[in-house]
């Protein structure tokens, strides 16, 4: 772990079918547009999701239930 | 007069989300819960403005992020000094501990500018349609676009340049997070 070092690990090496210029070359995105790549976008949907779900899964606090509960049996209005 | 149970139902059916959309804007979990509860509020007090059958996360949705906009943005402003303050209270949350991956992520998130943070969460957490969206911000769809467009291309620059140098707040959460070892 304290051997960490700051290296790319997500972005693999350009497989056959990336884009090629007009003479068949492939063409070298820079970093930042080969992080926007499909596997950077679905990346960041799946923490983005992760994070938010992981507050979804916890339901609904007890408080705010109560909350719901009281103010949909009362009259119009004070709260 | 009484709240319809089906109505009251959807209502509670939309505040787990609507609690994980409040503290993305808060950054604080304390603070989102009274977000929400004072949305529900005024919600409640106005549910004769909902039309049943209409979209209810989008109304309540619409309702927290006018409050927020109004009272407590200016709130946080006073508490907040650092942008890294926003992962610094998620982390404490229990569901979202022990993953230095998710700290990093979080990290970045809270750099964004918040138009674009909000944009990217309603469309790519809440699974809000662009027009959704849009109507949630009072702002036109590609207005949305651009933004999640452009809170994309921030995060995947901060994550791929995360680390390398210079970012004091993320290499000391993440130290601190790997149980120390290095500054």
């Amino acid at each position: 772990m304290k051997t960490r070092k700051t290296v790319d690990v997500e972005t693999p090496e350009a497989g056959g079918d990336e884009a090629r210029d007009a003479m068949g070359r492939p063409i070298t995105p820079r970093r930042t547009e080969m992080r926007l790549g499909r596997e950077a976008q679905a990346r960041i949907g799946q923490q983005l999701r992760a994070m938010y779900e992981a507050v979804v899964n916890e339901g609904v606090p007890p408080q705010i239930e109560e909350l719901v509960r009281r103010l949909s049996e009362q009259d119009d209005g004070a709260a | 007069m009484k709240l319809d149970p089906a109505i009251r139902d959807q209502v509670l059916g939309t505040v787990p989300s609507l609690r994980a959309f409040a503290i993305s804007l808060c950054g604080n979990v304390d603070r989102a819960d009274d977000l929400v509860q004072e949305t529900l509020l005024r919600a409640l007090a106005h549910i004769d403005s909902f039309e049943p059958g209409t979209n209810m996360p989008a109304w309540l949705f619409t309702i927290l992020r006018n409050l927020f906009r109004s009272e407590y943005r200016k709130r946080r402003r006073e508490v907040e000094d650092a942008d890294g303050r926003y992962a610094e209270t998620l982390k404490s949350h229990p569901e979202q501990t022990g993953r230095v991956e998710f700290a990093e992520f979080r990290n970045a998130l809270a750099k964004l500018p918040s138009d674009q943070r909000e944009a990217l969460i309603l469309v790519g957490a809440s699974g809000f349609s662009y027009e959704d969206a849009a109507a949630i911000c009072g702002c036109a769809v590609g207005t949305i676009k651009s933004r999640v467009n452009r809170a994309r291309t921030r995060l995947a620059d901060l994550l791929a340049i995360d680390g390398v140098d210079d970012f004091g707040p993320d290499r000391a959460t993440r130290a601190v997070l790997a149980g120390g070892g290095r500054n």
